[in-house]
């Protein structure tokens, strides 16, 4: 629903400075939104300084280097920290981004960090992706087939195989979803950019045998056509995916099998 | 809009009332009005300059020509039926209220049927010489 102004438990003040480290010649300021769900006050962001000689090189590093020396109640996801895995997604910037990936030296100034926008907030940099998954799952990713399987496998001839490059790559991190303003207004029933091009990977995979049932699925004012093809989506996308050229192609599909 | 709605689960509201099995229609007329706008627009835009400052004698033989009648017909019809399915998407995308978005669906469609008739009706009565 589109709001204007945030709700009054959701305005965000001036939090903590904490001190700079002893020593430090080469320090960079870091700006976080810390919001506890326990702790009953409003969210505010917390300034942190950071030596940057004694800290790797991505946003993740700092944030890793802040919750080790000085401030265990920092909360945010991660694992596998090289791009792979999709938790770390936050704005950093004013941008949707994934900490891991994201060199601190590509920010200016301050680096200014907040949880993926438009989303409810379990704790600090974490956001709830409740609905995100679910709506993953109502698009049944996962082959779909009603001839009997094959002894060895499903073959796929190495142009179709192609053609789900630049899809499979999709770690489902919700940058591009949440950085959409459509998803902002509709995140209830538009299904988004990320899930959008999940469906459209089962869509176009040769092997599977549901694509009309799919392309039903998808036909609908709300769920494929609020894309106004702003493009939010491919231009955050930490992992330089198009998901905004996937819609387009559900689109022409569906208009392709009218005639 | 967030609603976790207690005691469903995610994926039942993920789901909602499932597929509306259209929306392809809308986009297909959107885009065709679109690009018939085009070239109607330009020729719109020619009947304007031409006839900017004319006497009504002018106007009424410039419409009496059939061709000119019918484009700018053509032309109220088309961006007429483009701005309907504009309107359309936007009163989707901004009004959430069940009651209110179905007011403003109707109403939509009753204002554009109305003056697009308007214009039509000025259009007739001008190529029949009034
Ligand atoms: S398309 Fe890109 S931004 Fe969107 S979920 Fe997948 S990896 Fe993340
Ligand atoms: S930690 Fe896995 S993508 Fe950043």
């Amino acid at each position: 629903m589109v709001q204007f102004t945030l709700p009054k438990n959701s305005k965000i003040t001036k939090g903590t400075v904490h001190e700079k480290p002893v020593d430090a010649k080469n320090l960079k300021e870091f700006r976080i939104y810390r919001w506890n769900p326990e702790d009953g006050k409003n969210p505010h962001v917390d300034t942190y300084f950071i030596d940057l000689d004694e800290c790797g090189p991505m946003v993740l590093d700092a944030l890793i280097k802040i919750k080790n020396d000085q401030d265990s109640t920092l909360t945010f996801r991660r694992s596998c920290r090289e791009g792979v895995c999709g938790s770390c997604s936050m704005n950093i910037d004013g941008t949707n981004s994934l900490a891991c990936t994201k060199g601190i030296d590509e920010v200016k100034g301050a680096v200014k960090i907040y949880p993926l926008p438009h989303t409810g907030v379990v704790k600090d940099l974490i956001p709830d992706l409740t609905n995100f998954y679910a709506q993953h799952a109502s698009i049944a990713p996962f082959l779909k087939t009603e001839t009997p399987e094959p002894e060895k496998e499903w073959p796929q001839s190495r142009d179709d195989r192609a053609k789900l490059d630049g899809l499979y790559e999709c770690i489902l991190c919700a940058s591009c979803s949440t950085s959409c303003p459509s998803y902002w207004w509709n995140e209830d029933r538009y299904l988004g950019p990320a899930i959008l091009l999940q469906a459209y990977r089962w869509i176009i995979d040769s092997r599977d045998e549901a694509t009309g049932e799919r392309l039903d699925n998808l036909e609908d004012p709300f769920r494929l056509y609020r894309c106004h093809t702003i493009l939010n989506c491919t231009k955050t996308c930490p992992k330089g995916l198009n998901p905004a050229r996937a819609i387009a192609n559900i689109k022409r599909l569906l208009i392709e099998r009218r005639f | 809009m967030r609603m976790q709605t207690p005691m469903r689960t995610p994926l039942k509201q993920a789901r909602g009332l499932g597929s509306a099995r259209g929306g392809a229609e809308h986009f297909w007329r959107q885009r065709i009005t679109a690009l018939a706008n085009v070239p109607l627009t330009v020729f719109f835009l020619y009947t304007l300059v031409t006839l900017a400052g004319a006497d009504h004698a002018t106007v009424v033989a410039y419409f009496k020509f059939p061709i000119s009648a019918l484009l700018i017909m053509l032309f109220v019809i088309s961006s007429a039926w483009h701005m309907m399915l504009g309107l359309q998407v936007i009163i989707e995308d901004y009004i959430h209220h069940e009651g209110f978005k179905i007011a403003a669906l109707i109403g939509n469609i009753l204002f554009t049927a109305f003056f697009g008739l308007i214009c039509i009706y000025a259009i007739v009565k001008l190529s029949l010489g009034g």
